[in-house]
């Protein structure tokens, strides 16, 4: 398969960037999205330019490294998929795919497709936790837990935090992110005594980050590649709610 | 150089507890004074860095993502052992022990297996406690599975993503940390060098893959949690920037590396599909559990799966090995699909992939059970190969997946460098010649909860350290030394990207050092590699320049780094004249085509010590004893 | 009162607002339409009059009408400084950006449909609430309804706002019960069928009036339809 591919270039933070026109030949249609981002490379480095950088780990889409804009639409087409999971399969021959980075203004581009999420990281580190000391917890059959429960929290503990929903929220909105945590450990024993406490911290970060506010119409969970679910942020609400409130 | 393990005396269901009472404690008010560099973020490294700062150490953790959550222990599908018996059958820790010793092919340090499979059982209990959502019954108690080498269930699981689960339950704990600043953790830096300044080790070279600044970090110890060198094989599944810069670097700096040739072959991976691929994705063990391996008996049958009559099909590992059935070792599992496939009986387009399949299990439970247990493994091969395996069986083969070797650690996870720890996948490790499923996993927690924690303490208790800064001369040596590699790297100006040259060196590696190994492929490799080395460094094409993010430059000094490493893997593996676990020697195998272990000759852990370039490293053997295990021809009949 | 701006400042606080607000105005609405309903009684609108010197002289009514106007304000101007605010997390936009495969229409155009709301309460007030409620011509109120609706370009402008407003509550009433929380995978459904009375109901119950109005009572109406 053969395509045009128009890919956002900025050399680093300062440059204002702009989008440059590539061709690939000869593509696999079983070859990935990232594949064929590296066979691009290989061409690049061998005509004496600088390869395209983008984000990417452990090509299985859990590591939640890889991201970017395909054809306008977060982790391209597909649902429940990360950008590493993209088959060119997916495209049809010929097609011109447009490459862009997340964007939002938490998320400032680095280089080229990469962009800088350690927004999230302060997010987590302002509440995304239960305080337990190394070696102080008790046995592990000892906090029984709702098999229901579990799974909700499991569900919402799926997330890889890769900045999809932020970048595919026309707010730029972080709450199902944040929602994912804070319904995980909302929804188990363990999460309990620290809950009012985590779910403001959160929010307070998530705001100072400047992420936007969320305007419910739940684009983040159309291209969440962990398909969670915004119920989840209706219980951030709830959370926000109960702990303000009480 | 004489190796001293430093076993503590005593039986050894004791070792352990006598030996932290043993050791040199440091007062919580002095705690404050004594700093630490934590190199990675993964399981090890997350979960020693929080448990340092909680000790209240100065902790620097150091990444080369962007983010701590990034680290490759989030690939880990299958699950975590421990010997909690809540299955009521028959588990304990001696049994742990014992399954973890045999697995390993009675290669591994006794006292050290025992201690992991003592501690194990606080991890699942500190896992539970950070709110990781393990699977569960309807009672609301833990659930667990079985996996291969093992006939109790001990593995407790979160979906098909426990290593996800685990990991980010350190995460949130160092998270915690960072946000309380008794942790500083730095973003994209890959560690470049060790310091060792009068001995012993106090810092780390850091290169600033964001500005590409040369950075240079001091401490009183050094602790290395940085994965294993499986992508030294090219295609592994690895992640792509899983590195073994850091362990090579010090491993030249004088710690000794033990038993490079130890790398494990995961037999169920998805086949590769064509010469553009760029990794292997793993299918997790458990799916052994249900699915049943097999091949059509006639070579070269085209039909589809379903269409061959049960009596036309070979089950071999179940025909093999009565009693594991589907569920032997890993080692076992894929050498034998790789000799069945050498044999012609493969199936897919390559011929290289054996069925995995689940139609019994569909059949026997229903779609939604096996929808439930493994939905998002199912999903994933799907997406991948395009081909629904509710429907036909997966196709699958063996791929490298993780490295029993690593740099040699005493008791204390210490290296030869006093000061320099190396914890995880990143050390020889408890794993023998082959690691059991699920217990990954458990090693890296349980060496970053709750052993380093203590070796560290009773380390800084016994040593007199001098205040040091970025000044002394070994910084500043460092620090141009690295400022010069990464210059030499850039004026190469040859014709191949890197990418190429790692290609060739994974296929040489693949070929002749990969499932079967035997003395003329590994000469052979052994010849191939310098040349590969000479290809690299007059040939290898570095765009970019040092000062920016360059992905070329970073990939540039991996892959030089692992050419190294192949040539010291290969040459292990040339020594070792046996087979045990995940090294295979063709000479060296039983009429039945097992592994054939020389327990006369080679049971010792070779370390090898680096004595400078271009010279053979030098063998530095230590002595295993078996006390309470004997070793036996390991049977899964 | 500090926990209360920090309330405010935050940004599910200004959410909370809005849902609150609007789903105030639904309740309104509700009414509204309820009382509007007695146009329909085919007593030439007396009932209808009666309800209305109800509202005007109700000290408790007249109380409830500060709120709303207040509820009405604020729905409005928290609106907009979200809208604003929102616009400026992402200073540089995309090039291609395919909200619609992921949003409906209703969820992308709240602050549009808001606005044109806005404008038509506007018209709506100066049409009928303001004469009857200040000024000191005694026209009655069914009167007023019986005039605005004889006219056909009023009536295809009020019908318009109408869809925009179900429109508007096609996405605000679920969101404001997820705003609020009160929304979960059990109860979602239920709320959905509700949402659908909201939605639906509500627009097209008003719709009838011009409707009625229009076609079916007076003269004056069938002239102007057979002048086309």
């Amino acid at each position: 398969m053969n395509f045009t591919l128009k890919i956002w270039r900025q050399k680093n933070q300062k440059d204002e960037g702009r989008f440059e026109t590539y061709e690939v030949k000869n593509i696999s249609p079983d070859a990935s999205f990232l594949e064929m981002l590296d066979i691009l490379n290989n061409q690049l480095v061998l005509e004496n330019c600088d390869p395209v950088a983008f984000d990417h780990d452990c090509r299985e889409g859990i590591c939640g490294s890889c991201g970017m804009m395909i054809n306008g639409r977060a982790h391209g087409k597909g649902r429940k998929q990360a950008t590493c999971d993209v088959r060119m399969r997916s495209f049809t021959d010929g097609e011109t795919i447009t490459v862009e980075p997340w964007r939002a203004n938490p998320f400032p581009v680095i280089k080229d497709l990469i962009v800088d999420r350690s927004a999230f990281d302060r997010i987590m580190q302002a509440g995304g936790f239960i305080s337990v000391r190394t070696g102080s917890a008790p046995d592990a059959n000892s906090i029984p837990v709702c098999k229901d429960n579990a799974e909700e929290a499991m569900d919402a503990a799926a997330c890889i935090g890769c900045g999809a929903c932020v970048a595919a929220c026309p707010n730029s909105s972080a709450m199902l992110f944040v929602a994912a945590k804070v319904s995980q450990l909302a929804l188990l024993p363990q999460g309990q005594p620290e809950r009012k406490e985590r779910v403001q911290r959160m929010i307070t970060q998530m705001d100072k980050e400047g992420f936007g506010n969320c305007s419910n119409n739940y684009a983040c969970e159309a291209e969440c590649p962990k398909g969670i679910s915004v119920m989840h942020i209706a219980r951030l609400n709830r959370e926000f709610l109960t702990a303000k409130l009480t | 150089m004489k190796l001293d393990p430093k076993i503590p005396e005593g039986p050894i269901e004791k070792k352990w507890s006598s030996h932290r009472f043993n050791m040199k404690l440091v007062n919580p008010a002095n705690r404050r004074k004594y700093s630490v560099i934590v190199i990675g973020t993964g399981l090890a490294g997350a979960s020693a860095a929080a448990s340092l700062a909680e000790l209240g150490y100065k902790v620097i953790s150091i990444s080369y993502h962007e983010s701590p959550r990034r680290a490759h222990s989030i690939a880990a599908q299958g699950g975590i052992n421990a010997p909690k018996n809540y299955a009521n059958d028959g588990d304990s820790v001696y049994r742990l022990f014992y399954d973890t010793l045999k697995g390993g092919d009675y290669r591994a340090r006794e006292a050290n297996v025992y201690r992991l499979a003592e501690v194990s059982g606080n991890i699942i209990d500190q896992c539970v406690a950070q709110g990781v959502p393990f699977g569960r019954d309807y009672a609301g108690y833990l659930d667990m599975r079985s996996f291969g080498g093992a006939q109790v269930s001990r593995t407790f699981y979160a979906r098909g993503q426990t290593g996800q689960q685990l990991l980010l339950g350190a995460y949130s704990t160092l998270s915690r940390h960072i946000g309380a600043g008794t942790v500083k953790f730095f973003d994209r830096r890959e560690m470049l060098e060790l310091v060792v300044a009068d001995g012993i080790a106090r810092g780390v070279i850091c290169r600033n893959l964001r500005t590409g600044a040369i950075e240079s970090y001091v401490a009183d110890a050094v602790v290395l949690a940085t994965g294993g060198y499986g992508n030294t094989f090219y295609l592994s599944t690895m992640a792509k920037a899983s590195n073994a810069t850091a362990i090579w670097r010090a491993y030249k700096k004088g710690a000794f590396f033990a038993n490079p040739c130890f790398t494990q072959i995961h037999p169920t991976c998805i086949p590769v599909s064509g010469d553009y691929q760029s990794k292997l994705t793993l299918m997790s063990e458990s799916l052994r559990n249900d699915g049943r391996i097999w091949v059509p008996k006639k070579p070269g049958d085209l039909r589809i799966p379903s269409q061959i009559p049960e009596e036309e099909r070979d089950y071999y590992l179940e025909r093999l090995y009565p009693s594991f059935g589907n569920l032997v070792p890993r080692d076992v599992a894929s050498r034998r699909a790789k000799e069945i496939c050498d044999k012609g009986l493969g199936v897919g387009k390559t011929s290289m992939a054996v069925y995995l399949d689940f139609a019994d299990a569909i059949k026997r439970n229903g779609k939604n059970w096996i929808e439930e247990k493994y939905g998002n493994l199912f999903d994933m091969y799907h997406e991948i190969t395009a081909e629904d395996p509710y429907a036909n069986p997966m196709r699958i083969y063996p791929a490298v997946h993780y490295t029993m070797g690593g740099l040699w650690v005493d008791y204390n996870l210490m290296s030869t460098i006093p000061g320099l720890f190396v914890i995880g996948e990143a050390n020889f490790s408890d794993h023998g010649a082959n690691r059991l499923g699920a217990s990954a996993l458990m090693q890296g927690l349980a060496d970053g909860y709750f052993i380093l924690p203590y070796t560290l303490s009773d380390y800084f208790g016994r040593t007199k350290f001098s205040s040091l800064a970025t000044n002394h001369p070994e910084f500043v040596k460092a620090n141009k030394r690295i400022s010069e590699e990464t210059e030499k790297l850039l004026a190469i100006k040859g014709k191949q990207p890197v990418n190429e040259i790692h290609k060739k060196l994974g296929k040489v590696m693949w070929d002749f050092a990969g499932m079967g190994r035997n003395e003329k492929g590994l000469k052979k490799a052994l010849k191939l590699i310098p040349e590969i080395k000479k290809e690299f460094w007059s040939d290898a094409k570095v765009t970019g320049d040092s000062d920016n993010l360059n992905i070329e430059l970073e990939k540039a000094g991996r892959i030089a780094d692992f050419i190294e490493l192949a040539e010291l893997l290969a040459f292990d593996a040339l020594h070792r004249k046996e087979s045990c676990g995940g090294h295979f020697r063709e000479e060296y195998q039983t009429p039945e085509g097992e592994a054939l272990r020389d327990d006369k000759k080679f049971a010792y852990a070779a370390a090898w010590e680096y004595i400078g370039d271009g010279k053979n490293p030098k063998l530095n053997k230590e002595q295993l004893t078996f006390e309470y295990v004997k070793p036996a021809v390991r049977s899964y009949k | 009162m500090n926990k209360a701006l920090d309330f405010y400042y935050s940004s599910i606080g200004k959410k909370v607002l809005m849902s609150v607000t609007g789903l105030f105005l639904i309740v309104f609405l509700t009414e509204h339409l309820i009382g509007n309903l007695l146009l329909f009684a085919g007593d030439e609108g007396k009932m209808y009059e009666a309800y209305g010197d109800f509202l005007v002289s109700n000290p408790v009514i007249r109380f409830i009408e500060l709120f709303m106007f207040l509820g009405i304000f604020v729905h409005i101007i928290i609106g907009v400084i979200l809208w604003f605010k929102n616009r400026k997390t992402r200073s540089v936009k995309y090039k291609l950006f395919r909200l619609k495969d992921n949003a409906t229409l209703a969820s992308r155009t709240t602050i549009i449909s808001g606005l044109v709301i806005g404008i038509f309460l506007y018209i709506h007030l100066t049409t009928f609430f303001f004469p009857l409620r200040y000024s000191d011509e005694k026209s009655g109120a069914y009167e007023l309804v019986v005039n605005a609706f004889s006219d056909f370009w009023y009536v295809i402008f009020y019908l318009a706002a109408l869809f925009v407003i179900a429109y508007h509550l096609h996405h605000g009433f679920q969101s404001a019960f997820q705003t609020l929380g009160l929304r979960n995978k059990k109860y979602a459904p239920v709320l959905d069928i509700i949402a659908f009375f909201v939605w639906c109901l509500i627009p097209l119950g008003f719709a009838a009036i011009p409707i009625y109005f229009f076609f079916f009572h007076g003269s004056g109406a069938t002239v102007i339809m057979w002048g086309f």
